[in-house]
């Protein structure tokens, strides 16, 4: 049936820049009434743009959007909710103290003589629930429903709505195994009722599961749409990553002398106190990068943070240089010799409000260069941050600048000056690149490699293939909490594409 | 969802220049000239309403505000004003300062809070435990050195009021408990421990005034010097200098000292502070008991300056702390506005108390005017987004008529050609 009906929904040549940077770059898709279309690839790769184009959040540069054949302009959420477009986010954007019920009506209640008429909403949430085998207690508050009954309750909003296009939102993320075949049972039923649906992913095993057809983009454009026949986990991880686009940087082979870094058996466990890094155990050489490869949320966060001191274990071993310092908190664990390059530098990274030079004191502010006595030397700070503006080549600004007033870039080169400069001997990169273009990652890179070669251990922590294969002596992918697989630098994107989607491909042996 | 897709949104959002009102945008708004000005407009805003209302209630609004700010004693610092009027002007200029000695510290108080992300609306709290401490030691140890009563008092001020600060520091750092909360349940105690101290059979009730619940007096020797004006008519003592030497001391802690840099950073960005090794909770606490310390001098110095003693009823009723707030709000949480902000609240309390005021001016009218204006000014500090948006669309206006008017005049030119 797919494939003879019109698409419910067109989109042609979509291009959304944010200002040098190209988000979507001419993409087409297209979504025809009883399938599911995957929308395929990595973090920024531009799924979530071209989804926010479709759904009025971003006004395309170029490009058209059609809705069964007819041209429209979608310049709102409530317009694409109108044109029968509805969206479940990531994140649940849901009332907790309210019913299940409420939620669903909630801006479009229904009322008689102005009252609202709770009564007609629940029989109409019950009604559409049995309709798609969507089971929800209308009576239920959200705080009292399960993850897995929150997304049905945000289809369910959609659907209250006429929702005729369906976007799903890297729906799987928050799901038990169990709930994904939920999921999967309620998105067939839509289909035979001829909803089209959108659905946006990274994992390859269930976008092979449910959809019909798959297109996958690659740093904003679109690299191919192939049915769901034929396709094989190989096939798409090669799509995902892509050959041709690698980023070279020169590289000498390393000489890792002996381990700085050593993790063992470590568990942590999150703000919610779940274990997400579940007996892992790890090494890093003198003079070698080991890269930590993964899927966004595998524990990464929290084994950086427990490496770090700002996260305690709650069992396990963390030594910097044979330096026991698991728990022992922030200081103990500079004072050891690490530093830290923050995954997101606005948020932790930097102090946004303050100077360049405060923001390039704070990791080393108690060291008697930097203070005495309870007291700032702030002429020292100030040559000192003169000093390592110069050489990390930071543009915009001077030591009395304040860090909001820089470039995304910049800001970037300032806090990995920072770290760079307390001289550790354990160097952890957590996404040293993100959101950089392209000339602010070439210097990130080399000059992570040449602290490389200086003797320090990195541990870079990625979700970007290319960062990876570009800068790792060792690849070490990490699913689940644990590590799963190390693999050799040219290890091939289909090997670690599949290992770090939990597939169960035998990653090749090397030799430690 | 993709990080990198979220950050381009942002950037584009910050791309928009100017309109951006995220909150390091209106940090950086506000230490350029516009934070000057912000302040300042936000008085003067707050006046012209008070204006509006004394002119709605059927009075003259510029013969009221003559009133006030002749009874401010500002316009003793005008050379044409002489003779008794200006021994008047010199008395009330005196009470304006006593006033604004004492709102300086507690303005400092919630400031150096403010610096550090806290909210501190134990001021009052912190300030009444200081009277407690200040006058029970200032009325005894008669015939201990001078100088060594004051000090002596002062500190011990300092540190009750410190204390008092230090446990909302310590329920915060301990268990996560809201300063605000802590804080105001902490003023209440102090308030009925003042109560209690001085009450009919308290502790610290006037041993010779068996039917007032009063204090005993502070001891000659521990009364700070009166450098302007007669000490029996309370004319200005010493603290002032003290205040000012603190608000200094203020300045220097905060941008010049590891503490200052430590709890600016948690204020900021309480993550950045953690991931740099601070120890956030030792930080509020540390900021805390500074707070509570300013508040307590605040205390001795106005026990020892002109209050003297204390009934249970003063006690009750004060609000000294509170005025903080307005003070650390108006004052921008800076020393020098704090100083700037304590002198304008100070000759506006004696501008309009009943003493001052005009026979020809309703002296209701005037103490709901204080109000007001303190209201409002509190109102716009809080919402200063409100005042950037006056300032912002004052200058567009300014840039728009300015166009008009050489329209107008190429206009003009045009047709005489």
């Amino acid at each position: 049936m797919p494939g003879s009906s019109p698409p419910a929904l067109e989109l042609r040549g979509i291009t959304k820049k944010f200002g040098s940077i190209v988000a979507n770059d001419r993409v087409d898709f297209d979504v025809v009434p009883g399938e599911v279309h995957a929308l395929l690839g990595e973090n920024g790769a531009g799924k979530s743009t071209l989804m926010s184009v479709l759904y009025g959040l971003y006004k395309p540069d170029a490009g058209e959007i059609l809705v069964d054949g007819r041209p429209v302009e979608i310049s709102s959420p409530s317009a694409a909710i109108g044109l029968g477009i509805g969206m479940v986010h990531q994140h649940f954007m849901l009332v907790r103290v309210m019913t299940v019920a409420e939620n669903i009506v909630l801006g479009q209640e229904p009322s008689r003589r102005g009252v609202l008429d709770l009564k007609a909403a629940r029989a109409r949430v019950r009604e559409l629930s049995d309709r798609y085998g969507l089971a929800v207690d209308p009576d239920a508050r959200i705080e009292d429903i399960t993850v897995g009954a929150e997304q049905r309750v945000e289809i369910l909003k959609a659907l209250y709505r006429n929702a005729r296009i369906l976007v799903l939102d890297e729906p799987t993320a928050v799901l038990t195994a169990q709930e994904v075949r939920e999921l999967t049972g309620v998105l067939n039923r839509l289909k035979e009722d001829g909803t089209a649906i959108v659905f946006i992913s990274h994992k390859l095993g269930e976008v092979l599961e449910v959809a019909n057809r798959i297109t996958v983009l690659r740093r904003g454009k679109k690299v191919d749409t192939v049915p769901r026949e034929g396709a094989t986990e190989r096939s798409l991880a090669r799509l995902v990553v892509g050959r041709d686009v690698m980023l070279s940087v020169d590289k000498t082979p390393c000489e890792p002398e002996g381990p700085l870094l050593e993790v063992r058996d470590l568990h942590v466990r999150d703000d919610r106190a779940l274990e997400k890094v579940s007996g892992l155990s790890l090494s890093v050489r003198a003079g070698e990068i080991v890269a930590l490869a993964g899927v966004d949320g595998n524990g990464q966060q929290e084994l950086v943070d427990a490496i770090s001191g700002m996260r305690a274990p709650e069992s396990g071993a963390v030594a910097i240089d044979g330096r026991e310092i698991a728990g022992e908190g922030v200081q103990a664990a500079t004072d050891a010799g690490v530093a830290h390059i923050a995954e997101d530098r606005q948020l932790r990274g930097l102090v946004l409000p303050f100077t360049l030079a405060e923001n390039l004191a704070l990791r080393e502010y108690r060291s008697p260069e930097l203070s005495g006595r309870g007291w700032l030397r702030l002429g020292h700070m100030k040559e000192r941050a003169e000093k390592l503006l110069a050489e990390f080549d930071v543009r915009g600004g001077g030591p009395e600048t304040y860090a909001a007033a820089l470039s995304g870039g910049n800001q970037q080169k300032v806090a990995v000056a920072r770290e760079i400069a307390s001289n550790p001997k354990v160097l952890i990169a957590h996404q040293p690149t993100r959101g950089l273009d392209v000339g602010a990652i070439e210097f990130v890179h080399r000059r992570l490699i040449a602290e490389r070669d200086r003797g320090r251990a990195v541990l870079l922590v990625s979700l970007e293939y290319e960062e990876v294969r570009a800068l790792a002596d060792r690849i070490l992918v990490i699913y689940e909490g644990k590590i799963v697989g190390e693999f050799p630098p040219d290890a091939s994107e289909e090997e670690l594409g599949i290992a770090m989607t939990g597939g169960t491909a035998e990653p090749a042996e090397v030799a430690p | 969802m993709s990080l990198l897709e979220e950050e381009l949104g942002a950037e584009a959002e910050e791309s928009k220049g100017a309109a951006a009102t995220s909150p390091a945008a209106l940090t950086a708004f506000r230490r350029g000239a516009s934070g000057v000005m912000v302040p300042i407009l936000t008085a003067v805003i707050a006046f012209i309403a008070g204006g509006l209302v004394v002119l709605a209630t059927g009075h003259n609004p510029i013969s009221t505000y003559t009133s006030i700010f002749n009874g401010t004693g500002l316009n003793w610092l005008f050379p044409w004003v002489t003779g008794s009027e200006r021994a008047t002007a010199a008395g009330n200029l005196q009470q304006t300062l006593l006033q604004a000695t004492s709102l300086i510290l507690v303005g400092l108080a919630v400031a150096f809070a403010f610096r550090a992300g806290m909210f501190n609306i134990g001021g009052q709290g912190q300030y009444t435990v200081g009277l407690i401490i200040a006058v029970w030691i200032g009325s005894s140890f008669a015939g201990m050195p001078s100088l060594l009563h004051i000090v002596f008092a002062i500190v011990a001020a300092a540190l009750a009021g410190a204390v008092w600060a230090g446990i909302a520091g310590v329920l915060k750092a301990a268990t996560g408990a809201n300063e605000v909360i802590s804080t105001i349940m902490l003023n209440w105690i102090a308030i009925w421990l003042g109560v209690y101290c001085f009450q009919l059979g308290g502790p610290l009730q006037n041993p010779h005034m068996h039917s007032t619940p009063v204090s005993s007096n502070v001891v000659a020797g521990a009364k700070l010097p009166v450098f302007w004006g007669s000490a029996s008519l309370q004319g200005l003592d010493v603290g002032i200098f003290i205040a000012l030497a603190l608000a200094v001391v203020f300045s220097l802690l905060i941008n010049r000292t590891r503490l200052g840099y430590e709890a600016r950073t948690v204020g900021f960005n309480p993550d950045a502070a953690r991931y740099a090794g601070i120890n956030v909770g030792r930080t509020w606490i540390r900021v805390m008991l500074i707070c509570g310390a300013f508040a307590g001098v605040a205390a001795a110095l106005d026990v020892l300056g002109w209050k003297f003693n204390l009934f249970t009823n003063d006690i009750q009723t004060s609000q000294w702390g509170f005025y903080g707030i307005a003070v650390a709000l108006l004052g921008r949480n800076t020393a020098g506005g704090t100083v700037a902000a304590a002198v304008l609240f100070g000759a506006l309390l004696t501008g309009t108390s009943d003493r001052n005021i005009h026979l020809s001016v309703d002296p209701t009218l005037i103490e709901y005017l204080t109000f007001m204006i303190e209201g409002i000014i509190i109102l716009l500090v809080s919402t200063d987004v409100i005042t950037l948006r006056l300032l912002k669309g004052g200058r567009q206006l300014r840039v728009a008529l300015k166009r008009r008017r050489s329209e107008q005049a190429g206009a003009s030119h045009g047709g005489a050609s």
